[in-house]
């Protein structure tokens, strides 16, 4: 159980064959994601099925959550961007809830494997780059143009923008995985020491008290880090969500 | 729980692992691929064509329910204010004709009066005047009779005095010269 990477271990629940050498199971990973889709998706309906004038807890809760992402949407990309909304809205509360899974203790967290988040990034990168095409044609391209710089820069510059555009989708995918990772490991090294400590406490004598004492110093910090962690998988979701709405607005306004 | 055995499964447990580091297993990326395809689409579809219109839908009958109740309010206020407004017109209005019809009344009321009382007077004078006449009448018949009274008293005294009755005519011209 001490094992810090046994936690991201995928594990075949229903083998389902093989497409092309490749194995196709259902995994943990898998009931995670249907899991968390159907909490979101029986959630949301549920609390929005009676359509009150004046919500409920549960209706207003879903409020707060819609108007929090279209106001995010709105203020980064635009009115014009709330096209976007149904991808955002679901981005948004797809991964906040792989995040918070993933810190019940035992669960499997979905975002915590490079590559979903890596395909989620993909998707945003593809949406910016499709609805920019189809939007501005190849104006879309002026996006790689910065204005009022000296034609003799303008290489490098393009350059340059061609490289921080590319980099986009590796960032917004190694930032959620890595936080994620990173947190819950860190998580399970700390708990691993209170078991060891307190497997030591538990020997008595001299030695004894020194496990007391060096077990309840790694039980403060797992018990301050599972706090950070929440804070961390709300905060991942929104940086998700934030980054996807500017690269939309980009895709919408490509001029710099 | 003792320290050693999991110390002793922890030490291989890195090493089998970190051979194979789960996030980066090539081998599980397929079936990952796959189910997050399936679950997000699922999640994709339903917000689209479920959730957010219904959000959306809800928020936007909350906003319209706002805005119509207020400018209601704001209808019947003016609605109101026309009211009253009209009220006091008629009220006012009320009040003129009223001030009109007294004075009117007062005014025939007068008149006829007035009328009255003409008519009475005239009636008055006629009376006055046809009394005036038979006064005048009788008084010229008793004038006209005291010559002749005259003329008798004037002959029976001078008979008595005399013993002899005198000449009418005499008598007579004798009673004028006195009536003169």
């Amino acid at each position: 159980m001490a094992n810090p990477i046994e936690q991201f271990e995928i594990k075949t629940l229903v083998p389902l064959g093989k497409i092309g050498g490749t194995e196709i199971a259902f995994t943990n990973s898998a009931l995670f994601m249907v899991g968390a889709v159907a909490l979101i998706t029986i959630g949301l309906t549920a609390a929005t099925a009676r359509r009150s004038l004046v919500p409920g807890r549960f209706q207003a809760g879903a409020e707060v959550l819609y108007e929090f992402v279209a106001k995010t949407l709105r203020e980064a990309a635009g009115h014009d961007a709330m096209q976007f909304f149904p991808l955002v809205f679901s981005l948004f509360t797809f991964v906040l809830t792989c995040n918070l899974l993933g810190l019940v203790p035992g669960f499997f967290t979905v975002t915590s494997h490079v590559i979903v988040t890596a395909s989620l990034a993909l998707l945003v990168i593809g949406t910016v780059i499709v609805a920019g095409f189809v939007k501005h044609g190849f104006h879309f391209l002026g996006l790689f143009v910065p204005s009022g710089v000296p034609f003799w820069l303008l290489p490098f510059m393009i350059v340059i923008e061609v490289v921080s555009f590319l980099s986009r989708p590796i960032s917004l995918s190694l930032r959620l995985f890595a936080n994620m990772l990173a947190g819950h490991i860190a998580l399970k090294v700390f708990a691993g020491f209170i078991v060891s400590l307190g497997a030591l406490a538990a020997s008595g004598g001299v030695t004894g008290i020194l496990g007391v004492a060096g077990a309840t110093l790694p039980l403060a910090m797992a018990v301050g880090l599972t706090a950070l962690e929440f804070l961390v998988a709300a905060l991942q979701a929104y940086v998700f969500t934030i980054l996807t709405c500017i690269y939309l607005h980009d895709a919408l306004h490509p001029g710099h | 729980m003792a320290t050693p055995v999991t110390a002793q499964a922890n030490v291989p447990g890195i090493e089998h692992e970190g051979a194979s580091f789960p996030p980066f297993d090539v081998n599980t990326f397929g079936s990952q691929l796959l189910w997050l395809a399936i679950s997000f689409g699922v999640l994709y579809l339903l917000m689209a064509k479920v959730i957010v219109p219904r959000l959306s839908g809800i928020l936007a009958d909350r906003q319209a329910r706002i805005s119509g109740d207020l400018e209601a309010a704001a209808k019947a206020k003016t609605d109101a204010e026309a009211a009253g407004a009209a009220y006091e017109k008629a009220l006012s209005e009320a009040k003129a004709r009223a001030q009109t019809l007294v004075h009117e009344t007062r005014d025939r009321a007068a008149a006829e009066a007035a009328l009255k009382r003409q008519a009475l007077e005239a009636e008055l004078a006629e009376k006055l005047a046809a009394a005036e006449a038979v006064i005048a009448e009788g008084k010229a018949k008793a004038m006209s009779s005291v010559r002749g009274i005259a003329i008798e008293a004037a002959t029976a005294i001078v008979e008595r005095l005399t013993g002899e009755a005198p000449a009418d005519a005499k008598v007579a011209a004798a009673v004028d010269a006195v009536r003169r």
